[in-house]
Formats: structure tokens, sequence, C-alpha cells
């Protein structure tokens, strides 16, 4: 038997946009085990609950990702909500499923071009990062920032989307479909993807539910948990189906992804066909007095956020748990027993936002 | 998906193992730990879902007692007991992977355990 040997892997690596480490232990050129450690970008944003009156941390909220950041700021004023018993109006609530959309999609389409940069297929980089362009340009148009929006508050939304912009929103997506389903067809049926994916970085069933893996990691698993089968905002009102795959390996994570802007794409049309017309926020009265959980999916999966507040400006604690550090362990069971060369592809394929996972 | 107190239940720490191990039995997956410091004593609470019904379990401990680990239960859970003890100080007992501290690499030892400045300052603009 050969000794094992000892190989960090990041805090800076290529395939890395945010440094994590992993000590891999390896016997030959196969991962034994996998030790992560984190803590490099760790912010203390949840200790600025005592710094920031309860209405300014949405913004705070928002800064956690920098991708996700509208859904953030969207769980974190439900929570509030929740506590001060705020009925929010029914438009806001369809604004806010529609942000989030376009959120999962320039989500995936950005994931999508870095998994194709992690395995050497530069053009489908570039052509998904292009793509992901007139997503950016859509949210900048209606909220004014491309990835902190700034358009959710306590008690609904900043901002209304005027009823010629959502039609012509509407009528781009029909260009958008269509662009992406090349871009699609070649993250699924490319035979350089399927060799570097398939059959590598298997989760199985048991292995996501148990470990807690949420979104496409668990998705791509079998395992189908949707928080917005919940019916959160105005999702209760839209019909679709989680997309799942059953193989658990890095392809099925990727072509639940690929196949998630598909299903964005129609939540955005019927949301635009439903949206009723009428206000968009309540103003707050009063402080939050008790504590609630927020739970909402964002595109790397089940986000939490745990407010608790004593009737004060201040909330006394603000918890957030975001779908990468719950993504930890089961990445740790995908790794090992992988090969040294395929680390990077795992790693990537559950799509990991450090900065929002150390908060 | 928004849950109040109701779907919260407060036990005692030393029935904290049973309680979590009726969840796994019952088919639960492990949503989350968090840790609240109230006054002088710690909230921590544990969420669970099956099937999108949220239960959530709820102790409350002072800076001195160990606190049973739930890693033996669910393997995952390691990552939020180390996330606790670094930041707030909990002290937890038999974690299946101990970082000894070094999950988080803070300026501050266990930061999280005497957040200062609570309303002191005021807001840019007051």
């Amino acid at each position: 038997m050969s000794r094992r040997i000892i190989v960090p892997f990041g805090p800076q690596h290529p395939v890395l946009p945010e440094p994590i480490h992993l000590d891999l232990v390896l016997q030959d050129e196969r991962v034994v085990e996998a030790i992560p450690s984190i803590g490099y970008i760790h912010r203390g944003l949840e200790t600025l609950v005592a710094k920031r009156e309860y209405p300014e941390y949405v913004y705070i909220a928002e800064r956690t990702c920098g991708i996700c950041s509208f859904i953030h700021g969207m769980t974190y004023c439900q929570a509030v909500e929740q506590v001060m018993n705020l009925e929010v109006p029914e438009r806001a609530l369809y604004l806010r499923t529609i942000w989030s959309e376009y959120s999962r999609m320039h989500s995936h389409l950005l994931w999508l071009g870095l998994f194709a940069d992690a395995i050497g297929f530069e053009n489908l980089f570039m052509a998904s990062w292009r793509l992901r362009e007139s997503v950016l340009d859509v949210l900048e148009e209606t909220t004014g920032g491309r990835v902190i929006q700034g358009s959710c508050k306590v008690g609904g939304v900043r901002r209304d989307i005027p009823g010629e912009t959502l039609d012509r929103m509407v009528g781009d997506l029909a260009g958008f479909e269509r662009d992406f389903k090349e871009i699609a067809n070649v993250f699924l049926r490319d035979e350089s993807i399927i060799a570097r994916t398939r059959g590598v970085g298997v989760l199985s069933h048991g292995d996501a539910y148990h470990l807690g893996a949420v979104g496409p990691t668990a998705r791509g698993s079998g395992v189908a948990i949707d928080l917005r089968k919940t019916g959160y905002a105005a999702y209760g009102k839209i019909h679709f189906k989680p997309v799942v795959e059953t193989d658990g390996d890095c392809y099925a994570r990727c072509a639940v992804r690929v196949k998630e802007v598909f299903s964005s794409i129609d939540i955005v049309r019927q949301a635009a066909a439903k949206i009723p017309e009428g206000e968009i926020e309540v103003k707050p009265k009063g402080n939050p007095n008790g504590e609630c959980f927020s739970r909402a999916e964002q595109p790397r999966g089940e986000l939490v956020h745990y407010v608790k507040g004593d009737g004060s400006r201040h909330l006394v604690r603000s918890r957030i748990r975001t779908p990468t550090l719950t993504n930890v362990p089961p990445l740790v069971k995908m790794l090992a027993g992988c090969e040294l060369a395929d680390v990077p592809v795992i790693v990537l394929s559950i799509d990991p936002c450090i900065g929002c996972m150390e908060r | 998906m928004i849950m109040d107190a109701d779907q919260t239940t407060v036990i005692e720490r030393d029935y904290l193992i049973g309680r979590v191990e009726e969840f796994k039995k019952q088919g639960y997956r492990l949503v989350q730990l968090n840790c609240t410091k109230v006054g002088e004593t710690y909230e921590i609470n544990y969420s669970f879902d099956l099937d999108y019904q949220f239960r959530n379990l709820k102790i409350v401990v002072d800076g001195q007692t160990e606190v049973p680990s739930i890693s033996g239960i669910y393997w995952g859970a390691f990552i939020y007991e180390n996330e606790m003890h670094d930041l707030f100080g909990i002290r937890v007992v038999g974690m299946n992977v101990d970082f000894g501290g070094n999950l988080f690499r803070t300026a501050k030892k266990n930061p999280f355990a005497n957040p200062t400045f609570r309303g002191e300052e005021p807001c840019p603009g007051e």
C-alpha cells in the first residue's frame, strides 16, 4: 500500500473565485478524505444588527452575497414582516417573485460560465456570461442595481415595474430563451462536458438528504426539495415543478441548473400575466418583538434567515444560514474516493459561495 | 416559507439527544443550528424539516454548560457546532469533526459572545 500524503487545495485556486481551504488526504491520485477549513473572509455581518436599525439591516442582509443579494434581502424582510404582522401587498409579492427569478437566471448563468471555464471550455464560458448580461440589464433597468438591487424593504418593495416595461421584459424572454437553448444544448450534450462530469462526484439520494444538501446539489441526487413550493412571495399562485435529476453526479447538478433557467423563464411569464395592480408597500408601525425563521429558495438552495427582536429598533439577533454552509458536509462526502484531477470540478459543482457562507 | 415560535419547543439540555434521535427516526432532515446570546444565557435552536414541515428545538444554557453534539445523529451538524464554538464559545462535546477552534479565523476570540455596541452608536443622520 502506498503511503498517504496531504495536498492543500486552496485557499487560492484557479477555480475558486473566493477562498476556501481543503486538506486533501491522498493515496496515489485518489482522495481518501477531505478536511475543509474556512474563515478567510468572515465579515461578522450578523453582529451588525446591533449597529443598524432593523429597516436599515436590509442593506446588510443584501450584501451577504454579491450574486443572490435580492433573495437575501427578501428573506430577511419576510422574517421581520412576520414578527410585525405586516401584510405585504400582493403586487409587491409578485414583484419579489419576478426579481427572485431574474436573480436565479443570472446566478445560474454565472455558474454555468464558471463551470465551463473550470473544465477548459472558454468559448462556452463567454457565451454564458454574454447571455447573463441581458439578465443584468433587466435588473439594472427595473431596480437600479445590477447585482445589489436594494429594491426590497420591510413591508414591500421600493420600486414598481410599469406595465409596458413588464410587457417588454416578457417579450424579450423569447429571444433569451432561444439563445439559452443553444447554450443548454452544449452543456447537456457535448461529449467533452459529459466526459468530465458523468459519474464524477456522486452523491447518493440518502447522503444528500441526511447530510443536509440543498438546492441543485440535493435535486441533482433526486431529493425534490424546493422551498418555492411552500408558496412564499407569489409562488403559491404559480405552477411549476421542481427540477430533479437522479444520477447525483456533477452532470446531474449541472443539468438541474440548466433546466431551472427554463423554469425561471416560465415563472416570470406566469407572474407577469397574473400580477395585480395596487400598492407596493405598507408602512411598518412599531418595532419587531418576537422571533421568526424565514426560508426561501436561493439559486444555491434553501436559505434561512432567523431574526429575534425585543421591541427596540435594533434586533437582538440575525442569523443567516446560507446554502453553501449546509452543502459543505455533502461536498466532503463527494470528494472521498474521487481522483485528484476531479476535485476542482466537484468543488465547483455545488456552486460554492464562500462570502455568503462566512457572512 | 415563514415560521414563527409556534413550531418551537423549548426543552432541557439533557433531553436534547433523545429528541433529536426521534426526529431522525421520523425522517426529518437537519436544517440548521443557531445560537443567540440573550443576557447572560445562550439560546440554541435546532431546526428540522420533513416535507416542508418545520420543527425547532430550543435549549437555553449558560456559557459554561457543555452541550452534547448531535453530529453522531446528523453527521453534517459538525459545521454548525464548530461555528457555535468559534463564534460564541459554546462548549460542544463529542463532535465527529472538531476543528479545535480553527474553523473561523477571527481576530477576536468568540466575537459573538460579547456583542458590545448594540444601539450605543447613533446611526448616520441621527
